[in-house]
């Protein structure tokens, strides 16, 4: 069995954050790192690996962006994946949704026929877009079960059992192997990689895929082609500094009803 | 003037507020269209409520075939739908379910998408917060048919009339559709407070109330508010993940935002930045959070908030 982990390299969210003059998000002229939310997705692939001792399984962590997006597949080694395949190509700078989700189907259906794709596992959401709409997209594209947002998962064969929280309920979803798993930060702490997993993952394969090895064309995805556009991006500006009192002797519950009053709250 | 479909938020068909925020936003873009998704026998009753803010159509949805699958059903038959009337958008309330659907439906129909927006104009030009609300984008599908998933709090819901026509759709769900099954569903109990992210007010609380909500839950109440709960409140089990404000909970952006015993990381920041006024208590001075109020007690929110909900009541008589 092969269990294919999607990564994602995104621009630090402690750091300033910013979009290039195309108003595309700069990838490169801000740290990146794996987004932290794609920890948790290795870690539930790992684990799935771990529970079923005496089979055969490995994982593979796929990433899709610029040169340095290598840097988020090799984080996934280093905490425990087997192998790496990173896509790169620049034709792909700008891709929306629909850009996105095509290039990483593609690439699973490649990983797939090499080495099988039984498990696709994804973080809840990208820390930079935050759209948590990728992990369905792809599950519609491979035509494989959706099991979305899962705070627990459980498998016993080829059957996988999650829990998740959905908006008023708390609901258990079934589906059969194969299919697209994403999962929250409530799934449970991403492991650090440790010295070994360090110096292991310098040994381990890691392939580079461009559009061409996917049979995509560079017409059908990027900004040039997104299927929507964006016209203006502006910075926030900061709030202005408030008024901030301390609490002596009861002053500050007082000071803070008379504030909500002024602005009408009570 | 062309159909906007806008997809009725609803429990058990009670419709929910940010429905009627969509069919406000819907009108911008021509004729609001409601979909419900339910047992036909609440159609009608669906439908009156939808009418009074501008619905001209509601079609109906038998859900039978449906909510015992996750997302891939609905899109089926959103696309259907959609074939069917060729609408000039189609609008959902910006759930993680409906931004799923969004996403397929986005695939099956060959148009663009935007999630999260917090306003949409006429023209179909969408705003939306990002980067943790530090920048606001002004995007525009280009491609295909609009489908843009709304924040709630996005509009104020204004009255209009509608023809409120009911016309049931039946939709034909494939088998492809059924491979993710619900197998059961535990509704969360109602804690008889406004739904967080729908809420004029929200009152939260973090690592600082040490596990004892009781403060803070007592000033929401005084004022009104939902309650709300950091990261680290949640991670420490004090709470529910349901009532977690941030960028893996919910987003709210309410009229009022009080954060009690919250430093304010990033990961909280992203929940509520957009908030229109901002209140912190907080013991340390230094807290981050206090960068974006505008208004903070240096306090203990154990003697603070107890106070403070006295005081509320006080003046409320």
């Amino acid at each position: 069995m092969n269990i294919v982990v999607c990564v994602k390299y995104v621009p630090d969210a402690t750091a300033d954050r910013r979009f290039e003059d195309d108003f595309t998000v700069d990838r490169v002229g801000v740290d990146g790192l794996l987004s932290e939310l794609d920890e948790y997705a290795v870690e539930q692939a790992l684990q799935f690996r771990e529970k079923r001792e005496g089979e055969e399984i490995t994982v593979t962590a796929l990433t899709v962006g610029p040169e340095k997006a290598v840097d988020a597949v090799r984080k996934a080694l280093q905490m425990g994946a087997d192998s790496g395949v990173h896509v790169v190509d620049d034709a792909i700078a700008g891709s929306d949704y629909l850009g996105t989700s095509l290039v990483l189907a593609k690439a699973v259906e490649k990983i797939k026929a090499d080495t099988g794709a039984d498990l696709v596992v994804c973080g809840m959401a990208s820390t930079d877009a935050a759209g948590s709409v990728v992990p369905a997209m792809l599950a519609e594209r491979l035509g494989m079960p959706q099991v979305t947002l899962a705070s627990v998962v459980e498998s016993q064969g080829d059957q996988v059992r999650i829990k998740r929280d959905n908006e008023g309920s708390t609901e258990v979803i079934g589906a059969t192997l194969p299919i697209v798993l994403s999962v929250t930060d409530q799934s449970g702490e991403a492991r650090y990689p440790s010295f070994k997993g360090i110096m292991a993952a310098k040994k381990k394969p890691l392939e580079t895929w461009s559009l061409t090895d996917l049979g995509l064309d560079a017409d059908q995805v990027g900004l040039s082609v997104a299927y929507t556009q964006v016209e203006d991006t502006t910075a926030r500006p900061p709030r202005t500094a408030g008024e901030i009192v301390t609490d002596e002797d009861g002053s500050g519950a007082g000071a803070l009803v008379d504030f909500l009053a002024s602005k009408k709250f009570i | 003037m062309s159909e906007v479909l806008v997809v009725i938020d609803h429990a058990e068909g009670e419709v929910k507020k940010p429905t009627y925020e969509l069919l406000t936003i819907a009108r911008r873009l021509g004729e609001p269209a409601a979909v419900f998704f339910g047992s036909p026998e609440q159609g009608d009753a669906v439908a009156e409520k939808v009418k009074k803010y501008g619905a001209a159509k509601v079609y109906v949805v038998d859900d039978a075939q449906i909510k015992g699958y996750l997302v891939a059903p609905k899109a089926e038959a959103l696309q259907q739908l959609a074939e069917k009337t060729g609408p000039a958008a189609i609008l959902l309330p910006s759930t993680f379910e409906n931004k799923e659907v969004a996403g397929r439906l986005a695939i099956k129909l060959g148009s663009g998408l935007i999630t999260d927006a917090v306003d949409v104009q006429e023209g179909g030009v969408t705003t939306q917060s990002v980067f943790a609300g530090n920048y606001t984008v002004q995007a525009k599908v280009t491609t295909g048919t609009p489908i843009i998933t709304v924040k709630p709090n996005s509009a104020a819901p204004e009255e209009a009339d509608g023809a409120g026509a009911v016309e049931s759709f039946a939709a034909t769900i494939s088998d492809v559709a059924k491979t993710a099954q619900v197998v059961a569903t535990q509704p969360r109990q109602s804690t008889g407070r406004p739904e967080l992210t729908e809420a004029a007010i929200v009152v939260s609380g973090g690592r600082g109330t040490g596990g004892d909500f009781a403060p803070v839950e007592g000033f929401a109440d005084s004022l009104g508010a939902a309650v709300g709960a950091s990261r680290a409140a949640v991670d420490s089990g004090w709470m529910p993940h349901a009532f977690q404000v941030g960028q893996t909970g919910k987003t709210v952006s309410p009229q009022l935002y009080v954060a009690n015993g919250i430093s304010g990381a990033i990961q909280h920041r992203a929940g509520m930045q957009t908030s229109k006024t901002i209140v912190a208590v907080n013991k340390d001075p230094e807290a981050p959070i206090f960068e974006l109020v505008d208004f903070g007690v240096v306090g203990d929110l154990h003697t603070v908030l107890p106070a403070a909900t006295e005081k509320v009541k006080e003046r409320k008589g």
